[in-house]
């Protein structure tokens, strides 16, 4: 299959049985394996200027005419070579001082020689790259935010956590590395289904997806108030279809189909794990979409197949619906794109007390007011809205400084930590808590006899 | 209790956190028949912490309360015993994920110093992974060890008393990633790279100073490590406040008072301003930055063996 990355398009096939992090030089359509380190070629000529006093911009240092160099592009010759070509054929390359002609060759090679390393995909490649190529995506969720989000929400094997994105599933797929299949997972999902495009971008394992449960956003609501039933699923124009359908009638056809479920089902993950490990490369949106796609005439062409995803959906509806029950998760992890403040209000409820909670917004302000209401509400304690900001160095010998500040873009977070919610919920009680967190200047020493 | 398990009462021999408001607590090893002094009075573990859920309201003997929460890597950072600079989980959280850490990792640590990092690595790997931590200090080593086997976590982590510049991290080739807080991590880059394992990890070097790290950086070039990259991670803290701002009497008239001629004070406006015209303020909710805020702790330099 055909891929494009930067201008170059590609074949994928000869990269495969490769270790992970080889790098490859893309030729005419196909991927030719170059060696891990190609001794540098250096200039043996190491003469070089010590200030750019004499040289002038006059356009005219570069010998190579530009139809010159599509020449050479054109005849296939090596991206190295064209660069030796260009370094020959600059007048000023030896007035250069050192520093800038190493400037110039990393420069020009970055444009002629085009290399590609395949890696394995994990959090910190997708969230980088995410970040870099659709920020709107993710909601401007830097991948910076998105760490200190994992490790203040202290997710580990072992953990329910309750989830609310709408990063295409990139925190979603953040989370579940960190658990490394241990533990359950469920995911709050706005309108007809969980978005998990960058999730899929991971290659997780069969077992990884086993306790990822999922529960309408729509629900909540009434499953706090205790009227929820499993009759209406959520909109989803196709499934209202099939909802109809269902009442007319297919009720008695219930068991038998149940049955056939079970062997279906586990067919049809194995093909997801098949498409996703395929999906173990570079590019995101195309193969998804592309999958998407498949996945919906599939189901056009089979409308039985689909009832029965149907019913086994609202099976695995009412377990995650009995999960939430409990109300003793292990944590709440919140980044999207809706007010966060009725978000927590509701989804703190099916949390256990003492344990940590993440909101993550693009804008500091919501959060703001999500701080307020916390307070009223009461139940949690050691609120902090903070934010960080990340700056990436240039170290090269006498050349180090920083490169960029990234800052404001990365968003905010709001965190805490769930305790027993006071019975009589009084507002002096409410008033003394917040009292009681309030600094209070003449802090006394705190005296422990025994740590 | 365990530091990699979440438990739902307090029982003896747990380490808790006891939360008095404000960002102000400390840690207790809950023990049957010993007391705690704290500011609001006394508290009776036998009676008021065992047998109680993680998160509860304990009232003391002065009649004031405060919570009892289960133990965490971050709330043991900001509560442990210092024997040494420590890190903060605004360095840890990045560490963590560029270091690609997830349950099975093997890491390699040195120095362990007061095992603040090393809590949060255990956290992260378990049940499957492994930590080496090695420490050159015997006592600190010891003292690291007797933390683990306190909160439960000791099979998770071999902590070694040797110089890790001289005698490496007692492995080879069983790493997925190593990180080095030491005064010259170039020194044992070499040795970080031989622990790594033969197809390949990732490595991280904390240095506070600008000229370790490009000492560091020159040894990982040598040691043929790629991706090298080196950042800073700044944390803001904002506190939440109501602020009030006078509106300037610029002589308008009284009867004026209703347009108040601000704009900000108009509540139609977008946002949350809301205006007391009687007192002549305009009162709204910020994030005001704390008056003092960490600089710097130091570059994280990452690289990746392949």
């Amino acid at each position: 299959r055909k891929i494009i990355f930067e201008k170059q398009w590609f074949y994928l096939d000869n990269a495969i049985g490769h270790i992970y992090g080889t790098t490859f030089e893309v030729t005419n359509g196909g991927n030719l394996q170059p060696k891990q380190e190609v001794e540098e070629t250096t200039t043996e000529t190491k003469e070089a200027g010590t200030d750019n006093r004499n040289i002038v911009d006059d356009g005219k240092s570069q010998k190579l005419t530009h139809d010159d160099i599509k020449a050479l592009k054109d005849k296939g010759i090596k991206g190295q070579e064209i660069v030796q070509q260009l370094i020959e054929n600059s007048t000023t390359f030896r007035d250069k001082t050192e520093f800038a002609q190493d400037k110039y060759i990393k420069k020009k090679k970055k444009k002629y020689e085009a290399v590609i390393t395949i890696v394995k995909p994990s959090t910190r490649i997708l969230s980088t790259m995410y970040y870099a190529r659709e920020p709107g995506k993710i909601n401007h969720l830097r991948y910076d935010t998105l760490a200190q989000m994992l490790t203040l929400g202290n997710i580990r094997a072992g953990n329910k956590m309750i989830v609310m994105e709408t990063c295409s599933g990139l925190v979603l797929g953040a989370v579940m590395e960190r658990m490394g299949g241990y533990g359950s997972i469920i995911q709050m999902y706005p309108g007809g289904g969980p978005v998990r495009a960058a999730t899929s971008c991971f290659g997780f394992p069969k077992p990884f997806f086993d306790n990822l449960h999922e529960f309408p956003l729509s629900k909540v609501h009434s499953l706090l108030s205790g009227t929820f039933s499993t009759e209406t699923l959520p909109s989803d124009p196709e499934d209202n279809v099939l909802v109809e359908e269902e009442s007319n009638g297919l009720t008695e056809e219930k068991q038998t189909s149940l049955q056939e479920t079970e062997e279906e089902h586990t067919t049809e993950v194995a093909m997801e794990i098949n498409q996703t490990e395929e999906q173990e490369t570079m590019d995101i949106n195309a193969e998804d979409v592309e999958f998407k796609e498949n996945k919906e005439k599939e189901n056009k062409e089979n409308v039985r197949e689909k009832q029965i995803k149907q019913w086994e959906r609202r099976k695995k509806l009412i377990e995650t619906a009995a999960l939430l029950r409990e109300k003793n998760a292990d944590g709440l992890i919140v980044a999207s794109k809706f007010h966060p403040t009725p978000l927590l209000l509701s989804l703190l409820e099916f949390v256990a007390p003492s344990r940590p909670f993440v909101v993550y917004c693009q804008y500091k302000e919501p959060l703001l007011e999500c701080y307020t209401k916390l307070r009223e509400r009461g139940g949690v304690i050691n609120l902090k809205l903070s934010e960080t900001w990340l700056r990436n160095y240039q170290i090269l010998p006498d050349r180090s400084h920083p490169k960029l500040t990234m800052s404001g873009g990365g968003g905010y977070l709001l965190s805490g930590i769930t305790v027993v919610l006071d019975k009589g919920k009084s507002d002096s009680s409410n008033s003394e808590a917040l009292k009681m967190e309030e600094p209070s200047p003449k802090r006394c020493k705190v005296q422990d006899l025994h740590c | 209790m365990s530091f990699v398990e979440y438990g739902d009462t307090i029982k003896d021999g747990d380490t808790a956190i006891v939360f008095l408001g404000h960002e102000s607590m400390f840690p207790v090893k809950v023990q049957h028949g010993t007391v705690t002094q704290t500011k609001y009075g006394v508290i009776r573990h036998s009676t008021d912490l065992i047998g109680k859920k993680y998160g509860s309201k304990v009232t003391c003997s002065k009649g004031g309360w405060v919570f009892i929460l289960h133990p965490t890597p971050e709330l043991w950072t900001m509560n442990l015993p210092h024997r040494t600079q420590i890190l903060y989980s605004t360095d840890i959280s990045i560490i963590t994920m560029m270091l690609e850490l997830k349950p099975g990792s093997i890491v390699c640590e040195s120095g362990t110093g007061s095992g603040s990092l090393s809590h949060a690595l255990i956290r992260t790997v378990a049940p499957t992974g492994h930590l080496y931590t090695v420490e050159f200090h015997q006592q600190r080593a010891e003292k690291a060890q007797e933390e683990f086997r306190e909160h439960g976590v000791e099979h998770l982590v071999t902590v070694t008393n040797q110089d890790v510049c001289k005698n490496g991290f007692g492995v080879s080739n069983i790493a997925d990633a190593v990180f080095l807080d030491i005064p010259s991590p170039w020194e044992a880059i070499g040795h970080a790279k031989s622990a790594l394992k033969a197809e390949g990890g990732r490595i991280c070097s904390f240095s506070p100073c600008i000229e370790q790290v490009q000492r560091t950086c020159l040894a990982m070039e040598e040691y043929g490590f790629t991706e090298i990259n080196t950042l800073e991670i700044l944390l803001r803290v904002y506190n939440v406040r109501t602020i009030s701002l006078q509106i300037p009497d610029l002589g308008k008239a009284a009867e004026d008072n209703s347009s108040a001629g601000f704009d900000s004070s108009n509540p139609s406006n977008q946002g949350s301003p809301c205006a007391n015209l009687q007192q002549g303020t305009v009162q709204f909710k910020s994030g005001v930055p704390l008056r003092e805020m960490v600089g710097h702790t130091g570059y994280l330099t990452f690289a990746t063996k392949s």
